[in-house]
């Protein structure tokens, strides 16, 4: 046996361990080393199918069911897995042309859609017409169809607060990961400003698929899945029966009502007219619908007036003025100021109307006096405690805008605006440096000129003074997920004063604001065993017929209710403004109203078609939501 | 006195090899589970399924095993040359009288089972091989025996490969040349092959003529370092004509393979653009399921790319990317030292026979399971060719199991006996 060829086994047996140990090299490479096929092997197996959580609801102040969801269904198509299908039965089924048939597949094949992804064919079916394809789509493949759930508005209320909601785009895609092209998204209003509450967390569930994309249930029982975490419910602090009757008063007419609680800050009511059914911007005819209202350019029914239109407060700033007067020390209630149909120092202008004269603060204030608040504007500015003009503007501005006028209120209501106090700046590019003084600037001391302020502005500056001289921002939302003390939340826990801080000054003004409704120019809108306080307000408007302005709040101790009124083009505040912010005042107080034809005759009555509206401008912001 | 003949069955057996055979082929069949799962027939032992088929063919296996065993060991010997004229003929009747099922003419039907004869003409050919090389007056340097042996091995191959086209089960009998080294083959006609084969992928990789030119300057270093004799030189000049001449002729078979053999090297050696979805898809997704198993693996039951068809012929040439996939880095090592342990522990069995004709054959078995774990394990790892052959003992398969049994089995019989006479 001893053969040398014996010898030759060694060889053998080496080349064979040599090959296996090659390979064992080989295999901890490509399994242990290289990590691109653990990748490949995911992209091939897996698919990743994204959970769509249940939105928010939205509810009222009494638990009334604002907004909840509804099913919907898209007909879905992976256009690889088409095999054979009667395309004629097919389009019979949906009510569609071959063209439209050819058409849609066309989209679903090309970029960004592909044969190999899928893609909406036909968008939110009806639930009659999901049951019937529901039955059906088994002789189909490739086509299936995903649930999706769409907004609803029982109440058909508070269009521009609420909001609604659209598809997100690609610039916002690419901003936020967290959205894929055609997830909703909130894009105005409630929807927008808590859209990170409402929506919720996506979930994602692992399925796995096999060589020809057939589902083969989820990856591992999903172990990996995550859940979706659903959107927390809001409760507003509106009250839904007070904004449905506040809109029935504002039909066919153009303006904004807000009403405040304030002790809280919570808007009780927050009205845009011309308004619109919320529920036109949910579903197929949503697109159609938007169009139509964004067209709509008389109306112009998608801007909300009531946090973005900026009037000149007229009469309602006279109180701020009277109130910064008083702080500074140069009016008391006893300071009477002549009125000659106008305020004498310039010639009667600005002008004002027939009243006795000399008056007092309060009957000032009562009969809203336009030279009384001139000479009082004029005493401000020309207060001897400052060197000069400049001094005692930039003191008067800083009084103003402590009212939270001439910026935003920080509220939580999506686009809003800030309204507008002019500055010295402005001033001085206007009429030169040095070459303005207080009767320059008289206007500003009836609330007119460059000073805007917004309705939702003008209803804090009453509420402010219900409160004498404090106010929480103004707020939609009081709970998130029934809870009060959500971090969301805690700006509007905290309280802010002005600068005018003396409470007796706040009585001076009250005072003479329930005289205006004792016997002022409130006179006529008395509630039955409601003690309240109101001003009356005519904005001059240079483009038209002026603007009806209202501003009260109710009862006139421990108020309950502050409330501002703007009616276009429909003259005297006491007009149209006044009876509406009355009835609606009567309403939340009391529950129903008693003055059954002064109801009927703001229900019926219709300034739109009088209206000679010079299309507001929209902000960009506003304007770039068509999809 | 028949009791202790049925006992002797037994007796003196390998029972390492025994235990290394069941261990695979349990390994195999679980894997084949694995790879075919299907949620709706989950009992292993559903014969609708492929992994209810395999258990019948691993029991009918054992049978044939048994009847090996009882079989006298000198059948095996006596009637080497005519069970090898059986199946011979056997291969050369199938594409004439099997029935051709998805274009292959290598099956005979009987109802749902076929039987490929090719299969089993690998244990034919191997006793074959011993019983003419252990013939005492043979010696395999005599140029004739040369021509005979390589006869032996090419006849089955070229009928296999050209009547059959089976070109997988056919290049499977070059394994032989192990065998044939082992009984004193010169070992230039293994250098020459090496040779060969180095040559044919580096004129496939590199131009020609810088070939050429390499070839010319190691000749030329040659010729400075050994003694400068009339024969060095001749073998040296010799050597470098025939490198160039398979250099020369690399283009021309290269040439006249089939389209489908030729994208298969293109894609082992990366040549020009491979396009995954087409050609190079077996691989890679063999790859992608394997280097995706990671160190322990995902799991019994777990894999992906293999339970939903990703990989092609999972349960059959690709079993492997089941063990890579599910079992890892640590299974996949595990399956190739099972394998591994089996083939040299019949290299050693080999050794200690008294007989060459034992020695011959338990070397043939190495060496065919060898060349079956290299080919098979290699091509999906994408160290070799894609050529359809099994892994011995794992693939799914009748014909495959059966023939690496009996081709086993033999051998294992022919060991119990190596302390008896000289056959």
């Amino acid at each position: 046996m001893n053969n040398p060829l014996s010898d030759r086994k060694f060889i053998v047996m080496g080349v064979f361990i040599l090959v296996g140990l090659i390979y064992i090299a080989r295999l901890f490479y490509i399994q242990v080393i290289d990590e691109s096929y653990k990748l490949d092997a995911q992209n091939q197996a897996f698919r990743y199918r994204v959970e769509f959580p249940v939105r928010g609801y939205i509810y009222d102040r009494n638990q009334k069911l604002l907004v909840f969801n509804e099913a919907a269904y898209d007909l879905m198509v992976l256009p690889k897995n088409i095999k054979g299908i009667d395309t004629a039965e097919f389009c019979g089924m949906l009510g569609i042309t071959k063209e439209v048939f050819s058409k849609k597949m066309k989209k679903a094949m090309q970029p960004p859609n592909s044969p190999r992804k899928e893609s909406i064919f036909e968008k939110q079916l009806s639930p009659k017409d999901y049951a019937f394809l529901q039955e059906r789509l088994y002789r189909f493949p490739g086509f299936f169809v995903q649930s999706r759930t769409l907004r609803k508005y029982p109440q058909k209320i508070a269009a521009h607060m609420l909001g609604y909601i659209g598809e997100a785009d690609k610039a916002r895609t690419e901003k936020d990961p967290y959205y894929n092209e055609g997830d909703y998204i909130g894009i105005s209003g409630v929807e927008k400003t808590y859209e990170k509450v409402l929506r919720g967390k996506k979930g994602m569930r692992i399925m796995m698929v096999d060589v020809n994309n057939r589902d083969k249930g989820s990856y591992r029982n999903g172990i990996y899945d995550t859940l979706p975490v659903p959107g927390k419910p809001l409760t507003s602090s509106l009250d839904a029966d007070l904004q449905a009757y506040g809109e029935l008063l504002m039909q066919n007419k153009i303006g904004s009502v807000v009403a405040i609680e304030p002790q809280t800050g919570e808007i009780l009511a927050l009205i845009t007219s011309p308004s619109y059914d919320p529920n036109l911007l949910v579903g197929r005819e949503r697109t159609k619908n938007f169009s139509r209202l964004y067209l709509d350019s008389v109306r112009v029914p998608l801007f909300n007036r009531a946090t973005m239109a900026s009037y000149p407060p007229g009469s309602t700033f006279k109180l701020v003025d009277a109130l910064i007067a008083q702080q500074e020390g140069v009016l008391s209630i006893n300071t009477r100021y002549p009125c000659a149909r106008g305020y004498p120092p310039l010639g009667g202008h600005p002008k004002c109307h027939p009243h006795s004269s000399p008056l007092a603060l309060s009957d000032a204030i009562g009969h809203s006096c336009n030279s009384y608040f001139s000479f009082v504007f004029k005493s401000i500015i020309d207060n001897k405690k400052y060197d000069d003009t400049y001094e005692a503007f930039t003191a008067w501005r800083d009084y103003a805008t402590s009212f939270s006028i001439g910026k935003k209120t920080g509220s939580d209501l999506a686009n809003e605006l800030g309204g507008n106090v002019p500055s010295i700046k402005y001033y001085d590019k206007v009429f030169g440096k040095g070459s303005w003084k207080a009767s320059t600037v008289i206007s500003l001391g009836i609330g007119q000129a460059e000073l805007l302020v917004t309705p939702l502005q003008n209803a804090n500056i009453v509420s402010i003074i219900a409160n004498k001289g404090w106010y929480y921002i103004p707020h939609i939302i009081k709970a998130i997920g029934n809870d009060q003390n959500d971090s969301l939340l805690r700006r509007f826990k905290e309280k802010h004063y002005t600068m005018v801080t003396d409470t007796n000054i706040y009585n001076n003004v009250i005072q003479g604001m329930s005289d205006a409704v004792q016997s002022g120019t409130a006179a006529a809108l008395k509630i039955d065993g409601i003690d309240f306080c109101a001003k009356t307000g005519t904005a001059e408007n240079p483009h038209g017929k002026d603007h009806s302005v209202f501003v009260a709040f109710a009862p006139k101790n421990n108020p309950k209710i502050a409330i501002a009124v703007l009616v276009e083009n429909a003259g005297f505040g006491a007009a149209w403004a006044g009876p509406i912010a009355s009835l609606m005042m009567e309403k939340y107080l009391k529950g129903k109203v008693k003055r059954i034809d002064l109801e009927k005759r703001m229900v019926e009555g219709n300034l739109i078609d009088k209206a000679k509206t010079v299309p507001i401008k929209k902000k960009k912001s506003e304007t770039k939501r068509s999809r | 006195m028949r009791q202790k003949e049925a006992a002797s069955i037994f007796h003196n057996i390998d029972w390492v090899t025994v235990l290394l055979y069941l261990v695979l082929v349990i390994i195999g069949w679980m894997n084949i589970y694995a790879a075919v799962y299907n949620e709706e027939h989950h009992v292993i032992t559903d014969t609708t399924q492929k992994y209810g088929k395999q258990m019948i063919w691993i029991t009918t296996s054992f049978l044939l095993a048994f009847i090996i065993l009882i079989i006298d060991e000198n059948f095996y010997t006596a009637f080497a040359y005519v069970i090898f004229g059986i199946f011979l003929a056997a291969n050369i009747a199938v594409p004439y009288l099997g029935r051709e099922v998805k274009g292959s003419r290598s099956w005979f039907r009987f109802g749902d089972f076929g039987v490929q004869p090719a299969e089993f003409m690998k244990f034919a050919t191997n006793l074959a091989l011993a019983k003419f090389l252990s013939n005492q007056n043979i010696k395999i340097a005599d140029y004739k025996n040369t021509f005979i042996t390589l006869m032996l091995i090419g006849i089955p191959l070229i009928i296999i490969k050209v009547l059959q086209d089976e070109t997988g089960l056919a290049i499977v009998f070059t394994a032989f040349i192990f065998t044939l080294y082992r009984e004193g083959l010169s070992v230039n006609y293994l250098l020459l092959g090496f040779l060969a084969i180095v040559l044919f992928i580096l004129a496939l990789l590199i131009n020609n003529l810088y070939l050429f030119i390499i070839i010319a300057v190691l000749c030329s270093i040659a010729v400075l370092f050994v003694k400068r004799n009339r024969k060095n030189l001749f073998i040296i000049a010799s050597v470098g004509l025939i490198a160039c001449g398979m250099v020369k002729g690399t283009s021309t078979v290269y040439k006249h393979l089939e389209d489908h053999q030729r994208i298969r090297i293109d894609v082992l050696l990366g040549r020009g653009t491979v396009d995954l979805k087409k050609e190079g898809y077996n691989v890679n997704q063999a790859k992608i399921a394997i280097g995706s198993g990671g160190f322990l693996g995902k799991g019994y039951l777990e894999g992906t790319q293999t339970k939903y068809d990703f990989v092609p012929e999972q349960d059959t040439d690709f079993i492997f990317c089941t063990v890579g996939e599910e079992w890892g880095f640590v299974g996949s090592t595990i399956v190739i030292v099972l394998e591994l342990l089996l083939i040299l522990r019949i290299i050693f069995m080999a050794e200690r026979q008294r007989s060459p004709f034992s020695r011959i054959y338990g070397y043939g078995v190495a060496s065919v399971l060898f060349f079956h774990l290299t080919i098979n394990v290699g091509m999906t790892i994408g160290l070799a060719p894609v050529i359809g052959i099994p892994l011995p003992f794992f693939s799914y398969g009748g014909s495959s199991l059966w023939s690496f049994t009996i081709l086993l089995f033999i051998f294992i019989k022919l060991d119990s006996h190596r302390l008896q006479i000289l056959r």
